[in-house]
């Protein structure tokens, strides 16, 4: 059997291009490593569309940032995914750092940012109570928004296999060969025969695009360290708030969640290891201290939880995204940081719409334009939720009280395609285990479920996949 | 909607003494909500002994111990529903409620009960730095999947934090094959009852590591290594006294919080130090008519505390339904100079009992220290302790006898015995 396209890496650009493609009379298949889709830069970032003030002019940074950013609100509304168009600020700290603003400002207003303005004092510190007395100015773009990553990423990849995409998880990449025209993929223990390939493989990008192209390309790891604290903190500020940019990167912002949480972070630490999402004392104590800078007396104490990010930093002269065809057939989203989330979908539909032109596919007839996404029943009006409870009552029996999420939502999670097989899969999706307790009271619960669902014992159950085993065995059975 | 007089969230030991209390005070509409598949409440997954000793003279477990007060609530027929969750409580008492029997309804209750419990805090709440791997647990979801589900999370166990369940789980996971490698506490002192310390580390020979923490974390998938450091007196790692253990497990023990997001959402006033309602001596909350008990209120050391704080709660929300209401006085009770706060906050001095047993934590240990009373600066009472610690909860009783006349504030405070 031959596929059209394989789409290596199922994160939120790997899904946007294979949801993409699946308008398409073709044949494809999705190779994600990890054990399931959203596991890596897609599920640890800052979580903001950006508007696009920050990247150079005419670079395809600039590009695709500002195009994603524009198609993302109706994508959300299509694919039912929480979107939320909350707006940011860039402060100064300093009158004298100004000019730094305006050469902000008219750098978004070439790449066609709406709304750009410059607030100072009173203003600014009306729009934002909790900013630091110290703030100066701030560019103002209303167009900035948050959106859930996981729910994005998942909501692109149901909504492709719903419309035919083969997903092959725990299937990383290790050969990929020239055969008859063709690229043939050694995917964990499958070979794969394809006419063209789509390389969406974040920080691994360069190991794949390097398999098949002539000029080498590398990527460095770029570590971003956050820390995410308790809904009661998400209204500290209503806008996303960046301070003005260093060189590695947008530097140390202050956001709400679209779930209501308040994140800090990154910071920005070139890495070796492509795996290393470790955090450090360092890091943490870093994006602590510069997000302090922007709100003081931050309530660290509701921390929740702490994680790191990689970021897929291209090195060398340019660091601009490499998208398009590198090899006939083959077809490269390398290098693909921040605004990487908020361009995804743009690259997505570049890049389907360059293999169908390659492939000369035609629209098929039976497209599914839209995905509801799993009932949430906790921002559901009484009624709605009441009627829902009503027809399967296990959605009124609560199993993670911090986010309040039903047994019949986890349920939905697992028997999604592609669904959730691990308690993180099923916390990406649904929520569980995602609140203030961090999964104290629910997981045992949550595996419940998974291993009744799955038909699989529970001692085989992971975290995440791989060797991530929840539990070593039974009771009145081990020896240490 | 459906009217009930008396609604109890919560059916562990706090909920269930106060609806046994409350039926005795003639309460007969009452209802029982509780989240689990039964009734008991954390007490279901304490195997082991150490329950009941104030209340029964007996060392029960704790499903014994709970089973005791279920036994009396099926007695009384006082309704209950399981697996029932309580989603959101307003000012004026309306439950809102999901459940397998009711669906999603409300429930407009006359009077409330708080007795929701606590949680553990979670790694989260420490940003200990390093990989997210399987096979960090708190020590409460160790327990439930040891004691209840039947499962062993880990085979060479790290503790975190010397409160009594890491105390507890250390013991647990020893008797049932793994190996526990430390118990690491961040502070010079335990955190967990001394019996505990004897009884579940020293005699299994779990070496117990005090100003020591877990510094990193290792292993990307499961568990492989814990780094701990020993740690300064402002609790900062000590370059130089890092050390690797390799485990498979990392269970914490860092404190317990009250579960008050549905106090909150009601808009009852929470103290910033218990994150419990701040209560007056009749357990009545900011809003008239709600009541709180047990570990939503403050955590406690002993369940028996619990069990008798509960009954209190339960008798006043009778009487709260029989009509009495607050006086108009009120007298503040604050803790200063070591007594970080006092439950309940404020007494009522025209309606008080002849005692009010005020219960408090203490900031730090003490060795030959005396608790004090002072009325508006006057002392009223002194009662010596030979050992203070915090791990374990103090009650000083305040005589309705003892207040002076028009007495404002009463403060309660730690002194130190000159020698």
């Amino acid at each position: 059997m031959i596929y059209d396209a394989i789409v290596i890496g199922g994160g939120a650009v790997g899904c946007a291009a294979a949801r993409e493609l699946s308008r398409y009379d073709l044949r494809i298949a999705l190779c994600e490593k990890g054990e399931d889709v959203c596991v890596g830069t897609s599920k640890a970032n800052s979580a903001i569309v950006h508007a696009g003030f920050d990247a150079v002019p005419g670079t395809k940074k600039a590009r695709f940032n500002v195009a994603g950013s524009r198609m993302m609100e109706s994508l959300s509304r299509e694919l039912d995914f929480p979107y939320r168009r909350n707006g940011a600020m860039v402060l100064c700290f300093d009158e004298k750092d100004l000019p730094h603003l305006e050469e902000l400002l008219d750098r978004g207003q070439q790449n066609g940012v709406e709304g750009l303005r410059i607030v100072r004092g009173e203003e600014l510190h009306q729009l934002e109570p909790a900013l630091s007395p110290a703030a100066a100015a701030a560019l103002y773009a209303p167009t900035s928004a948050i959106v859930c990553p996981f729910g994005m990423t998942i909501a692109l990849a149901e909504n492709a296999a719903q419309n035919g995409v083969e997903f092959f998880m725990d299937s990383p990449v290790s050969e990929i060969r020239r055969r008859d025209g063709l690229y043939e993929l050694t995917a964990g223990d499958k070979v794969l025969q394809t006419r063209t390939v789509v390389n969406a493989a974040g920080v691994y990008s360069d190991v794949l695009h390097n398999m098949v192209c002539e000029s080498k390309l590398s990527i460095m790891p770029r570590s971003g360290e956050y820390c995410l604290l308790d809904k009661k903190d998400g209204h500290l500020v209503e806008r996303t708030v960046f301070q003005l940019p260093g060189k590695f990167g947008k530097g140390v912002l202050v956001t709400p969640t679209v779930h209501g949480n308040l994140l800090i972070g990154p910071t920005a630490v070139d890495r070796e290891d492509k795996d290393a999402t470790n955090t450090t004392a360092d890091g943490l104590a870093y994006a602590i201290r510069m997000a302090g800078l922007s709100v003081p007396n931050l309530p660290m104490r509701d921390t929740i939880t702490s994680f790191c990010g990689l970021r897929a930093h291209l090195e060398g002269e340019s660091d601009d995204f490499i998208i398009g065809e590198s090899a006939d057939g083959f077809f490269d989203a390398v290098g693909i940081e921040s605004p990487g989330l908020s361009s995804a979908p743009a690259i997505g539909l570049h890049l389907a719409q360059c293999i169908a032109q390659k492939l000369d596919a035609t629209e098929k007839l039976t497209f599914i334009a839209t995905r509801r996404d799993i009932p949430h029943l906790r921002e559901l009006p009484f009624e709605d939720r009441q009627a829902l409870v009503r027809d399967n009552p296990a959605y009124g029996s609560i199993i993670c009280r911090c986010e309040q999420i039903s047994e019949g939502e986890i349920v939905d999670a697992i028997h999604r395609l592609p669904g959730a097989r691990s308690l993180d899969g099923v916390k990406r999706r649904v929520r569980a285990g995602m609140g203030r307790c961090q999964g104290g009271f629910c997981s045992p619960k949550v595996m419940e479920i998974l291993s009744r669902e799955l038909g699989i014992p529970q001692t085989e159950l992971t975290k995440s996949g791989g060797s991530s085993k929840l539990l070593v065995g039974y009771t009145k059975e081990v020896q240490a | 909607m459906k009217q009930v007089q008396l609604a109890i969230i919560g059916g562990g030991p706090a909920g269930l003494a106060a609806a046994i209390a409350a039926r005795e005070k003639g309460v007969e509409d009452i209802l029982i909500i509780e989240r689990d598949k039964e009734l008991g409440g954390i007490l279901n997954q304490c195997i082991h002994a150490g329950f009941g000793l104030h209340t029964f003279g007996q060392e029960l477990t704790g499903p014994e111990y709970a089973q005791r007060f279920i036994d009396r609530v099926e007695e009384m027929h006082i309704p209950y529903l399981l697996r029932t969750m309580v989603l959101d409580l307003s000012g004026d008492r309306v439950l809102t409620v999901t459940g397998p029997e009711t669906g999603l309804i409300q429930i407009q209750a006359q009077a409330v009960i708080l007795a929701m419990g606590c949680r553990e805090r979670p790694r989260g709440a420490l940003n200990i730095p390093g990989y997210r791997p399987a096979g960090i647990y708190s020590a409460g979801t160790a327990q439930r999947l040891v004691n209840i589900e039947g499962f062993m999370p880990g085979k060479n166990v790290v503790i975190l934090g010397s409160g009594d369940i890491g105390l507890i789980m250390a013991r647990r996971m020893t008797l049932e094959g793994a190996k526990v490698h430390a118990v690491a506490e961040v502070l010079p002192y335990s955190g967990g009852l001394k019996r505990n310390i004897v009884q579940c580390l020293e005699d299994f020979d779990i070496p117990l590591y005090l100003s020591t923490t877990v510094v990193d974390i290792h292993g990307r998938e499961r568990l492989e290594a814990v780094t701990l450091a020993q740690v300064d007196e402002t609790r900062k790692p000590i370059p130089g006294t890092e050390r690797r253990i390799p485990c498979d497990t990392l269970l914490l023990s860092v404190g317990l919080l009250p579960e008050n997001e549905l106090s909150s959402a009601a808009g009852v006033h929470l103290s910033t130090v218990t994150g419990g309602p701040e209560v007056t001596d009749r357990l009545a909350t900011s809003i008239p008519g709600v009541f709180a008990c047990g570990n939503v209120l403050h955590v406690h050391d002993l369940v028996d505390f619990v069990s008798q704080e509960a009954r209190k709660a339960g008798e006043n929300a009778a009487l709260y339904l029989a009509g009495a209401r607050a006086g108009s006085r009120s007298v503040a009770l604050e803790g200063k100079n070591g007594v970080r706060y006092t439950v309940p906050q404020s007494i009522d001095p025209e309606n008080m009992d002849d005692t009010v047993t005020v219960r408090f934590r203490v900031a730090q240990p003490y060795r030959d220290a005396a608790l004090c009373a002072y009325a508006d600066g006057t002392l009223l009472r002194r009662i010596p302790k030979r050992i203070l610690t915090p791990g374990e909860m103090e009650q000083f009783p305040l005589r309705k006898a003892e207040l002076p006349e028009g007495c404002q504030t009463i403060t309660f405070t730690v002194e130190e015995v000159a020698k």
